[in-house]
């Protein structure tokens, strides 16, 4: 256990995680670079693109130190967006210490400070790293005092270097060794593991990662899930190299996974204790949360003949991702489809797009809606999570929507600012403290709707990037809402009613109509866009019919040109959906929700 | 189903050289008119490949590039070998381009005497401006001697090509330029609205933010005076660019590229289609020279049609035609009942003005036109 270090690195999006992590990789020789593949933790194309991780990995390094003993180094990369901030804490409850990587030309960031703060929960080693040095325009000056003025950490105990270029790796890997401690734990006492990721492998089921905190774990060992109470028989246990490598045990301090006959990722439970079903520990470890959707929206196939294609897709892709769940459901407007919940828009972003680009489906998503509760006349309770599903105006008794409460960190010179976006967003102030003399912590309780639309955006807007948040759903409140249903063409799209606060119905109304105006390309004749509330018609937008189109000339006799261009067009036309005699765009239905402040 | 082919083929011939490239223009060309005579040479080796596979033909089509930068005694030669080779019809039309610089009325009167009687000028515009802007060798003066030219050697079948949507131009300068034009009472009038290609000179101004990008309010206007002048001066908008005095006059040559007659293009990219199949040349003239010199076909291309294919160009193509789409003919020839299929968009359309549903024909009208792209998406 002496030589075994458990770390993190945490950072703005950006400033160099996957670049540095692959120098460690690079440096330790796990893998050549023959092998090496660009930031080879981040192996989803999505995550590349994007340069998010969005999954939690874990990596074995081993590494001879200057001392001339070789210690185990086990790399854990952590998601970076508030959508997992979960996973996130449970990556570093698996941690002692982290690297804290700031570019240096950026200097200290949003996250920067929003990832400091969460490894200090965990009460880590943090070990700032000074990134991108090499850039002419580094002011690793301005960096150093950033660390001490703004994070509160001793400048002195930075180090510097360019991923990019592999300097000053080495002093980054004995400073993991001399200053992150050893783990703690009694490798004799009863098991306890925590889940910190899962994933999915074809062959083997699910392959999970954890870090273990007490006592040993075996092939042949009967493991019990303690929160999901299940109960599985080991198969295999060993470390990630870049490969899974076999192991004969895991012990209290490793970082290792397990895999145990279990059939899909939902079976596991992120951030749940494994322990031994003969010989179990006293009691879970703590800060298990269950992970639950919060964002619903329907999926429906472009095509109606791809509904099947779909139902499979959807069950192949619900194996790897836990948190994602869905139900059959079906629309007036858009036929079959399902009704899925999401942990919020960035995970329904990807969980839309995996299915467009790794199952190769053209597909339409509703307008995302909270989970409401309406309680009605005769007493029922209703949760609704479907506007379609509204039970409508004189059924309802009380109406109640989610409510959250919001944590939020801004240089002081954003308070003003993102106060009245709060505001803005029916956000009632609980709290406002500052944790460091430049820097303000507001806290706020919002409806939940009002966060999930377009609060990210507007909120790194107002503060320029400087700001980060972190929130939790605490209850659910009496509100006032009414069911705003689009129309277009006089025809309503279901998949486009929204639930509102009805004091926002009318700016709502108008918001969608000219949203869709943008989306909905020009056609061949005029498109009435209209938003109503029970029948009334409160907003109207007109998209004019398309006027002309280059038509000049039909080249000699080159009609394969023209014929083949027509093609494509009429391809990219399957991406719309044809509502009655209009084409609407994929986009449009997420659109509506954004405003236009931006 | 195979099409029908009771109509006799056409005959293009492309002649690759220009003496200078138009600031507009990306179409293939080169300017070393040194490769004339290897290219005629070349040209006739295709025409004896063809010689079982096409026999009659009752339209040709000399176009380019530039036609009138052959002498005229290549152009006898050619001629004479064309009508050695394949059967020409006695009523056939014969039609050459000429750029207004290269011939004058002798030459013409000449070109007469081989049987050609229609002749396409490339005016372009008449104004000055708008001639430089272009980068034609040809000015004002020269459009206009050339249009006289044509009337003076005796030409019954004259036809001018227009550009209009030009950077600055307004609709009162384009409306000089017409009247200008139909001063000569020209019997067909192509107008083609500038298409902007990324490349060419032209192009490179316009991305450089030196001429804004007409607005398609403006190009539809540009488009629905040029027809409604057109019309009410007494020729038929046959076609999205092309106007006729009488059906007469249209151009009988490039109606069968848009009915799926057969056509056989000889030259340098030229694209030929007969039963079903497609051909096409390569570009490069050189290569094209290298082919034949070598008894290589200078085929760099060709696909089958499938029905599918064949039913989606024939409704974009006959949807840019006054004539529109025949619907008995369309569902004999294609297989696909477009009422049936497409009853409630097409009658849509008609509400709309775009169309007009008649007599077993669906027609663009003069707004369908304008957007004859978006009505192609049927």
């Amino acid at each position: 256990m002496e030589y075994i270090r458990n770390f993190s690195i945490i950072a703005h999006i950006d400033h160099g995680k996957s670049t540095l992590a692959d120098r460690l990789i690079l440096r330790t020789g796990v893998c050549d670079v023959r092998t090496y593949k660009d930031q080879m933790l981040d192996n989803m194309d999505i995550e590349r693109e994007r340069g998010i991780t969005i999954k939690s990995q874990a990596i074995t390094l081993p590494y001879q130190a200057k001392d001339g003993k070789t210690y185990s180094l086990n790399l854990i990369d952590t998601p970076g967006h508030v959508d997992f901030s979960y996973e996130v804490s449970r990556s570093l409850a698996s941690c002692e210490g982290v690297l804290l990587l700031i570019d240096a030309a950026q200097g200290v960031q949003a996250q920067t400070v929003a990832n400091l703060y969460l490894a200090m929960e965990h009460d880590l080693e943090i070990i700032p790293v000074i990134n991108k040095i090499d850039l002419p325009s580094a002011d690793v000056e301005r960096v150093i005092e950033q660390i001490d003025a703004e994070l509160g950490l001793d400048p002195d105990t930075h180090l510097t270097c360019s991923a990019k270029e592999g300097i000053g790796i080495d002093d980054i890997l004995e400073a993991i060794v001399r200053r992150v401690s050893a783990p703690r734990g009694d490798a004799e006492a009863p098991l306890s593991a925590l889940i910190f990721d899962a994933h999915y492998d074809s062959f083997r089921g699910t392959v999970i990662n954890c870090r273990i905190f007490d006592g040993k774990v075996r092939s042949g060992d009967t493991i019990h899930f303690m929160f999901n109470d299940s109960i599985y028989r080991v198969e295999e246990v060993g470390h990630f190299l870049m490969t899974r490598q076999k192991r004969e045990q895991l012990e209290a301090g490793e970082v290792g996974y397990i895999i145990a006959g279990v059939k899909t990722v939902s079976d596991v439970s992120i951030g749940d204790t494994i322990t031994l079903e003969d010989r179990p520990c006293a009691k879970p470890l703590s800060g298990f949360k269950e992970v639950k959707p919060v964002v619903f929206a329907s999926i429906y196939p472009i095509a109606s003949d791809d509904y099947e294609d779909l139902a499979d897709s959807l069950e192949k892709y619900k194996l790897n991702d836990a948190a994602f769940i869905y139900e059959k459901d079906s629309s007036v407007a858009l036929g079959q489809g399902f009704r899925c919940g999401f942990l919020g828009l960035l995970h329904l972003d990807i969980v839309q797009e995996r299915l467009e680009r790794e199952y190769d489906l053209s597909i339409i998503l509703s307008v995302p809606s909270v989970r409401y509760r309406f309680t009605l006349q005769d007493g029922t309770e209703l949760y609704v999570d479907n506007p379609a599903h509204y039970p409508g105006a004189s059924a309802i008794e009380k109406s109640e929507e989610p409510y959250i409460r919001a944590a939020m960190m801004m240089p002081e010179r954003y308070v003003g600012a993102v106060m009245s976006l709060c505001m803005e967003k029916r956000g009632i102030q609980k709290n406002m403290n500052y944790p460091s003399p430049s820097r303000a912590e507001l806290v706020f309780e919002m409806p939940l709707a009002e966060v999930i639309y377009d609060f990210y955006d507007r909120f790194k807007s107002v503060t320029q990037g400087y700001g980060s948040y972190d929130y939790d759903l605490i209850d659910y409140r009496e509100s006032k809402l009414v069911l705003l249903d689009i129309l277009v063409n006089g025809e309503k799209v279901d998949a486009l009613s929204q639930i509102v606060h009805r004091d926002r119905a009318r700016a709502r109304g108008v918001q969608a109509c000219d949203r869709l105006k943008d989306e909905i390309p020009r056609q061949m004749y005029k498109i009435a866009i209209q938003g109503a509330i029970g029948g009334e018609i409160i907003s109207r937008s007109t998209i004019s019919a398309y006027r002309k189109d280059v038509t000049a000339k039909c080249y000699g006799g080159d009609i394969t040109r023209k014929r083949k261009l027509l093609e494509k067009q009429k391809k990219g036309k399957k991406r719309m959906k044809m509502i009655g005699s209009v084409s609407i765009p994929q986009s449009a239905f997420l659109a509506v929700l954004k405003s236009d402040k931006d | 189903m195979i099409p029908e082919e009771t109509a006799l083929a056409g005959l293009y011939i492309h002649v690759p050289f220009c003496k200078s490239r138009c600031f507009y223009c990306d179409f293939y060309s080169v300017t070393d008119t040194g490769l004339i005579p290897r290219f005629l040479k070349a040209l006739f080796k295709e025409i004896d490949v063809y010689r079982e596979e096409f026999s009659g033909f009752d339209t040709l089509y000399l176009g380019g590039g530039t036609p009138s930068l052959l002498a005229l005694h290549q152009i006898e030669a050619l001629l004479e070998k064309v009508h050695k080779t394949f059967t020409i019809l006695g009523a056939a039309e014969i039609t050459i381009e000429v750029n207004p610089a290269d011939w004058k009325k002798n030459d013409l009167k000449a070109l007469q005497g081989m049987g050609i009687n229609r002749i396409n000028i490339g005016v372009q515009s008449l104004n000055e401006n708008e001639l430089t802007l272009l980068g034609r060798r040809h000015n004002r003066g020269q459009a206009i001697s050339a249009l006289e030219d044509a009337q003076a050697a005796g030409f019954t079948n004259i036809g001018i090509d227009l550009i209009y949507d030009l950077p600055g131009q307004t609709l009162a300068g384009w409306q000089e330029t017409l009247n200008q034009a139909l001063d000569f009472a020209p019997d067909h009038l192509s107008c083609y609205e500038l298409e902007i290609k990324p490349g060419t000179p032209l192009g490179q101004r316009y991305e450089l933010g030196e001429f804004p990008y007409p607005s398609q309010d403006l190009m539809r206007e540009f488009f629905m005076r040029t027809s409604e002048f057109l019309e009410f001066s007494g020729y038929i908008h046959y076609e999205v660019s092309n106007f006729a005095k009488g059906m007469e006059r249209a151009s009988r040559h490039n109606r069968k590229y848009w009915d799926h007659t057969p056509y056989l293009g000889l030259g340098p990219s030229a694209h030929s289609f007969k039963a079903g199949r497609r051909w096409w040349n390569h570009s490069s003239v050189r290569q094209y020279l290298d082919d034949l010199a070598k008894d290589r076909m200078p085929v760099e291309g060709s696909e089958e049609l499938t029905n599918e294919q064949l039913h989606t160009e024939a409704l974009f193509l006959g949807l840019r035609t006054k004539q529109g789409i025949d619907l008995e003919r369309h569902k004999l020839r294609y297989g696909h009942d477009l009422m049936q299929e497409k009853g409630p968009v097409l009658e849509q359309w008609g509400r709309e003005g775009l169309i007009e549903i008649e007599g077993g024909f669906v027609r663009p009208k003069r707004a369908g036109m304008a957007v004859a792209d978006g009505l192609a998406q049927l």
